[in-house]
């Protein structure tokens, strides 16, 4: 308990160091940054760039619009953009961590899929499937499925499945795949079929192997709702709220960084669901045998 | 028996596997290519619009029409990637050794570095502006910092961690000092982690650098084409920009791969 | 001089209710260039008695002395070298930086080591390994380049723990052969642990036969190691080593009922 409450104290510790340094910055280092040539090498750290930290939090609780009468708060926007994205990740992630999974399971099940599929399944963690963004935006309003007209935020979920659906496919089957093989012949002799094998050995098994990959998938996701809305122009979101705010930064900068702050505690309220599933699954965590 | 858990910072690159014989090679080559038949077969027979999905052959028309601006933004784009991947390597490595040698600094930058491993980082990019300005690269190139620093730190910070316990008695036997301790022992140790740091950190250089330009700034790489392209309906041309920011990344993700190989060869571990 | 002298050694591991009385009442005395194995079941405290010679663990109460220094004072001078049951070479280094890796260390020049190496390479017959990587090398091959390394800075005392616990039983019976060719050529006392009778017979000048919980010396029964001139497969069927190997599994039976 004492080694918890040691690690909870050093992380606020090293917040407020990190406040004290932006604020430290901005009382040391020349308020028009530092060039060198034409190239700033440090940061402007005027009012106009780097606000104080008060102000930000400040900014919170003032109107939206300076002036407007009946105008929401900036923490009542930034709050209910931030709610909006993080509906639309959570769907994104479950949408795409199903999807994952089925391929998974197929994968394991008819191995010529696995080596045909597989190695497009893994290269394309490592390219930049997000660069196709602004290509599913286009959707919006010209389709219809079914007789439902395709919404932006339908958009921004399928960018975000897309993220969230292929470090889960790999994450799963890698799982499913890692039972010794003593284990998956011991099951072989007492003559388990698939489904049993599969319901009493692999998918206890790929729970370590998942959950890392559910992690990453929730940041991933997360990041596509972000980017997705900004490629979408949807409205309610953060990620529309950072671009709306940057726009105006220079006459109003805390508005920007308020944004920022709801996007980083959306970041972090998604990760910490995924810590919640880890505690839910964690008698099988690491007690793979 | 527990087993190790494969970890953050990225699923790794699925199951290892020796070298692919020539029967390894022709189902996902043959899945490729049925691929594009198909997409192109359905695209062109369902009459499904370009908005949707344009044909290949089309994407590949274009590939070749834009092969200059094609080049000239991937140089942009991928020079903000080396820049960043570099600083942001050097600075991963950097904290994940000061965090081993002092017990304060790592309690310090752990929560911080986890924190940043959660958080959309490249919603930094207009902060970035902001404060350096809009008619450079460096707010760009400080987000693909950012993003690479957190998985280099914590594939650095478990390497470093990770030694055989008959290593460290037997420095300990050795009466090593601490300094000898990491030089001999953890150090050269952790160069492996190290190293799968720096592959999964490559490519998702390049992703950053992609993404950072969604976020506004100068109108020079990649990202920004396939924006324009997108926002002109020229469909085809937007695919083709994408087509050329997937062989991008595949490089960066090679060149990591070789540099692990060549850094790693003759270990077992 | 004595290479190790223990009087009264306690070693408990934890206290109250809890603790573990790994080491009890040990005196034992190893002469210069004598080769003693301690034998016992799993948990008779053999291998925390060798960790506290190489003050790897502190006794509870009792004294130590290795070549009549502490403990401390003999690792920091490097009188001794130690061998585990992993032979823990470094996989970044070759065979030759892996003999090395001591008198680097300690700062030996780069000339003067590659000799030294060298010289234990042939030792231990792998002078032609010497550029190779560790991974390269059979179970067996990997522990001789440990021996080597736990040779470099030429200890008196050489320590021991199952060095050839994880190999099959006929590389075994070959590195038993070359250990008692290299303590007669370095003249290096050994403390050695094992779990089989018959190596701790064939080595050993005296086998120290131990009972668990706690770690007590039982009985110490006199082995059958060979001279200079004797052949140890001789000794592997002599009646004298039948003998020995009788009185040691006797006496690990009156430790363990």
């Amino acid at each position: 308990m004492v080694g918890r409450a040691r690690t909870v104290g050093a992380a606020v510790v090293a917040f407020a160091l990190l406040v004290v340094l932006w604020e430290l910055a901005k009382l040391v280092l020349p308020g028009d940054g530092v060039l060198v040539g034409d190239t700033r090498i440090l940061p402007r750290t005027d009012d106009s760039a780097m606000p104080h930290v008060w102000t930000v939090l400040g900014r919170l609780a003032e109107p939206e619009v300076a002036g407007a009468a009946d105008a929401r708060t900036v923490g009542a926007a930034v709050a209910s953009g931030a709610l909006f994205s993080l509906a639309l990740a959570l769907g994104g992630l479950v949408l795409g961590g199903v999807l994952g999974m089925v391929l998974a399971l197929a994968m394991q099940r008819f191995a010529l899929l696995e080596r045909a599929a597989l190695p497009y399944v893994v290269a394309s963690q490592t390219v930049p499937l997000i660069a196709i963004a602004p290509l599913v935006v286009g959707w919006g309003g010209k389709i219809a499925i079914m007789g439902w007209a395709w919404q932006p935020w339908a958009s921004v979920m399928v960018i975000s499945s897309y993220l969230a659906f292929f470090p889960i496919a790999v994450g799963m089957l890698r799982g499913l795949n890692a039972p010794a093989k003593a284990d998956v012949e011991l099951f072989r002799t007492l003559a388990a079929g698939w489904w049993t094998t599969l319901l009493r050995l692999r998918l206890p098994s790929s729970v370590p192997f998942l959950l890392p990959a559910v992690r990453l998938a929730a940041a991933a996701a997360v990041v596509g709702a972000i980017v997705a809305e900004i490629s979408t122009g949807t409205r309610g979101g953060i990620g529309r709220l950072i671009i709306e705010y940057a726009r105006s930064a220079t006459g109003d900068p805390s508005r920007l960084y308020t944004a920022i702050l709801g996007a980083a505690v959306l970041g972090l309220v998604a990760a910490g669901a995924v810590g919640l599933l880890d505690l839910g699954l964690r008698r099988y965590r690491g007690s793979v045998r | 028996m527990t087993r190790a858990v494969p970890g953050a910072p990225g699923v790794d690159a699925g199951p290892r596997r020796g070298p692919r014989g020539f029967g390894n090679v022709w189902p996902p080559v043959a899945f490729g290519a049925g691929l594009l038949v198909l997409w192109e077969l359905v695209v062109r027979l369902a009459r499904v619009p370009a908005f949707l999905l344009p044909t290949p052959s089309a994407i590949a028309e274009q590939v070749v029409a834009q092969f200059t601006v094609i080049l000239s933004t991937a140089a942009v784009t991928g020079g903000n990637a080396i820049v960043g991947l570099v600083a942001g390597f050097v600075a991963g490595v950097a904290l994940a050794l000061l965090a081993a040698g002092s017990r304060i600094f790592g309690e310090l930058a752990t929560p911080v570095v986890l924190a940043a491993s959660a958080v959309p980082i490249v919603a930094l990019a207009p902060v970035f502006t902001t404060m350096f300005g809009s008619a450079t690269e460096i707010p760009r190139r400080l987000v693909v910092t950012v993003v690479v620093t957190v998985p280099v730190f914590v594939a650095t910070a478990r390497g470093l961690r990770q030694v055989q316990p008959v290593h460290a008695e037997l420095m300990t036997a050795l009466a090593a000092t601490p300094w000898q301790h990491a030089r001999f022992v953890r150090l050269p140790g952790a160069v492996p982690y190290i190293m799968t740091g720096l592959r999964l950190a490559a490519p998702a250089s390049v992703i950053a650098s992609i993404v950072a330009e969604y976020f506004g700034g100068l109108q020079n790489g990649l990202g920004s084409r396939i924006t324009a392209a997108a926002a002109s309906t020229a469909y085809a041309r937007a695919w083709a920009f994408v087509a050329a920011s997937i062989a991008l990344g595949l490089l960066f993700h090679l060149a990591g791969l070789l540099v692990e190989r060549l850094v790693t060869r003759g270990r077992t571990a | 001089m004595t290479a190790v002298l223990l009087a009264g050694l306690q070693k408990r591991f934890g206290d109250g209710d809890h603790a573990v009385h790994a080491l009890d009442g040990i005196d034992l005395e190893l002469a210069t260039g004598e080769f003693v194995s301690l034998i016992g079941p799993s948990g008779c405290g053999k291998s925390t008695l060798l960790r506290v010679v190489a003050d790897l663990e502190q006794p509870t109460s009792g004294s130590v002395l290795v070549g009549g220094k502490t403990p401390h004072q003999a690792r920091l001078d490097q009188d001794y070298g130690i061998a585990f049951q992993q032979a823990g070479l470094l996989e970044w280094r070759n065979v030759v930086e892996n003999v090395e890796l001591p008198l680097h260390v300690h700062g030996v020049d780069k000339a003067e080591r590659r000799a030294r190496a060298a010289e234990l390479l042939e030792l231990v017959g792998l002078e032609e390994f010497a550029g190779s990587r560790p991974s390269e090398l059979s179970g067996g091959m990997q522990q001789r380049v440990a021996i080597a390394r736990a040779l470099a800075p030429s200890p008196r005392l050489l320590l021991m723990d199952e060095p050839f616990g994880a190999l099959d039983e006929m590389t075994r019976e070959r590195m038993q052969a070359e250990l008692l060719r290299i303590a007669r050529e370095t003249e290096a006392a050994v403390l050695f642990v094992t779990h089989s009778i018959p190596e701790a017979v064939v080595l050993s000048d005296r086998v120290v036969v131990m009972s668990p919980r706690p770690g007590r010396i039982t009985e110490i029964v006199k082995g059958e190691r060979p001279g200079a001139d004797a052949d140890v497969d001789d000794v592997r069927e002599s009646s004298a080593f039948f003998t020995a190997i009788t009185t040691v599994r006797e006496a690990l039976r009156k430790g363990h009922p």
